[in-house]
């Protein structure tokens, strides 16, 4: 079988003696749409945090292409292809929309050239390309903060894509996006990330969603993975069923 | 429109002395405060208060005496030279101070530049203490002038300066580092996300920053003749906190509008009365009650107001 890209392993850490990860392993291979799903508080965003290095685990590694990259900073981390979609949308809330994409762009070519303005014709074309893609191409030039809820969690998401990662992390993409939305949304995601040929983990509460788009599916539970397997196994499990869907 | 306001505003300037010869050295020093308000105008996009900028002021300005001292006797030289003082400072001082935020930088800045004034009042043998050092007129290429024409020089010097250090520093703000800078001031966890280093954002604007009041220092100890220790005392950098919070956070010009807003007023109000700090203390709580852009904002607010 192939290496996975990412690779995580034993993975323990407790806050004030809650287990937000309790031994758990993961991995993920080229080309999936893992799903993530579990109960509220179950660790499924301190997973994220562990394998984007923003939290050291006490104990365990998380390997990258087969290289640990535990100890390394979010920032290196994202330097080697990892982009991350938050659960709670972080923006430049004070700059426009617009601004926001350009810098992501930016951060991958051409951060030090003092001379050149942020805004060129080419990467303004990129940014309402991708702003496109979400569907908040019309609303370019607003200033972020300004967005609600659901829009700043698509324009969160479209930053992340702007980083061209090989790998995304996607926390709980739809949640604040509107039920008619969500579908749309998520057929432009899947079509992106294959063009793109991106693979991606995702934090899921909608299981219609997860049914339809995952490929394969993770269920978390206190700090530890309680079932996994194709979306329609895990959801014929009886324990997951009740643990999980059932109150979803 | 832009343009043409900036281009009248820099005529105005340059014709006023002609009428009224004594303001020569008032927007003299005006422009070289603005210099340094525009460097702490620069940390203010990050959300970071420097009360502590006077030190670059004035370790350029006493660059300037000592290297005249030591026999440097070109005012081109001599303003390159000492601004790089200022820089080299701003790095080193900049290295250890761009990983606090918030009351922690601003009141690490002040103790810094606090440590530097007592050096520079109390070495007497080196600085001359608080009498400070003399700095003699330079040779402009070579050219040497009499004081009142080389008054005048400087002044015309200052005046382009500030249009071409303004424009670049505007070109700064408007790359990806000066978008990156203000981002500092929102979302860090993003940036870091993004794969941005923020202390090297961070720290090449504090030398950016620290070199901008060095040029001011070097101006104005060309234009007042003498260094001294007061240069870096800590209302002085309070006094250009003030400058850039008056002519509005972030605007290039608006560091120098309130530069000159300030300075017209301080030899207006000090000719008629007194109460100079009450006028000043006045004028501060009418902008940032009533004008949160700052001076600056008045005019960028009736651009945008007409197509
Ligand atoms: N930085 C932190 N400090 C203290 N406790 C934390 C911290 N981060 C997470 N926790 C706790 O760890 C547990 C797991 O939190 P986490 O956010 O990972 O859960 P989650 O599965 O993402 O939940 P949700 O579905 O609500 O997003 C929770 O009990 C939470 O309160
Ligand atoms: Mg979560």
């Amino acid at each position: 079988m192939r290496r996975p890209i990412l690779e995580a392993n034993n993975l323990c850490v407790a806050f004030n003696g809650v287990k937000a990860a309790d031994g758990a392993s993961i991995a993920i291979h080229d080309g999936e749409f893992l799903a993530i799903i579990g109960p509220n508080g179950s660790g499924k965003t301190t997973l994220l945090n562990i394998c984007t290095g923003y939290i050291r685990p006490v104990s365990g590694s998380v390997l990258l292409d087969g290289n640990d990259i535990t100890r390394l900073s979010p920032r290196a981390i994202a330097r080697r292809g990892v982009a991350r979609a938050f659960q709670i949308p972080q923006l430049f809330s004070a700059q426009r929309v617009i601004d926001n994409m350009m810098l992501a762009l930016a951060a991958t070519d051409g951060l030090w050239s003092v001379v050149r303005p942020l805004e060129t014709a080419k990467r303004r074309e990129e940014a309402m390309a991708l702003l496109g893609l979400v569907g908040l191409d019309g609303d370019a030039d607003r200033i972020s903060s300004t967005l609600p809820e659901g829009h700043r969690k698509l324009l969160d998401i479209a930053v992340a894509l702007a980083l061209k990662p090989r790998l995304l992390l996607l926390d709980e993409p739809t949640s604040g996006v509107s039920a008619l939305e969500r579908f749309p949304l998520m057929e432009a995601l899947m079509s992106a990330l294959r063009q793109r040929r991106i693979t991606a983990l995702f934090v899921e509460h909608d299981m219609d969603v997860v049914a339809r788009y995952a490929s394969r599916v993770l269920v978390w539970n206190a700090g530890n993975i309680m079932a996994e397997g194709r979306p329609d196994e895990v959801f014929g499990n009886a324990q997951v069923r009740e643990r999980v869907v059932g109150v979803a | 429109m832009r343009i043409i306001l900036t281009a009248a505003a820099v005529l105005t300037l340059a014709v006023l002395p002609v009428a009224a010869p004594w303001l020569q050295f008032v927007l003299t020093l005006a422009i070289a405060k603005g210099f340094a308000a525009l460097g702490v105008a620069v940390l203010l996009r990050a959300g970071l208060i420097s009360i502590g900028h006077a030190m670059f002021f004035a370790a350029s300005a006493y660059g300037v005496a000592f290297l005249a001292h030591a026999g440097i006797n070109d005012l081109g030289l001599l303003l390159v030279l000492s601004v790089l003082v200022a820089a080299l400072t701003g790095a080193i001082a900049g290295a250890f101070l761009v990983r606090y935020r918030a009351i922690f930088f601003a009141m690490l800045n002040l103790a810094v530049s606090m440590v530097f004034y007592a050096l520079c009042a109390k070495l007497y043998g080196v600085t001359g203490g608080t009498d400070g050092m003399p700095v003699p007129i330079p040779a402009v290429f070579g050219i040497i002038f009499a004081e009142p024409a080389f008054k005048s020089v400087l002044f015309y010097l200052s005046l382009a300066l500030m249009v071409l250090v303004g424009l670049a520093v505007q070109r700064y703000l408007d790359s990806p580092l000066g978008h990156a800078l203000s981002a500092v001031h929102t979302n860090e966890i993003r940036l870091e996300y993004l794969g941005i280093p923020v202390w090297a954002v961070l720290l090449i604007a504090y030398v950016i920053s620290a070199a901008l009041a060095g040029l001011g220092g070097a101006i104005s100890a060309f234009a007042i003749g003498r260094v001294v220790p007061d240069f870096a005392f800590w209302t002085a950098s309070g006094h250009l906190v003030l400058i850039a919070v008056l002519g509005g956070i972030g605007g290039v010009p608006g560091a120098f509008i309130g530069a000159l807003f300030l300075e017209l007023l301080h030899s207006a109000a000090v000719t008629v009365t007194d109460a100079w700090n009450l006028i000043v203390g006045m004028a501060l709580i009418i902008v940032i009650m009533f004008m949160p852009q700052g001076i600056y904002g008045l005019f960028a607010r009736k651009e945008a107001s007409s197509p």
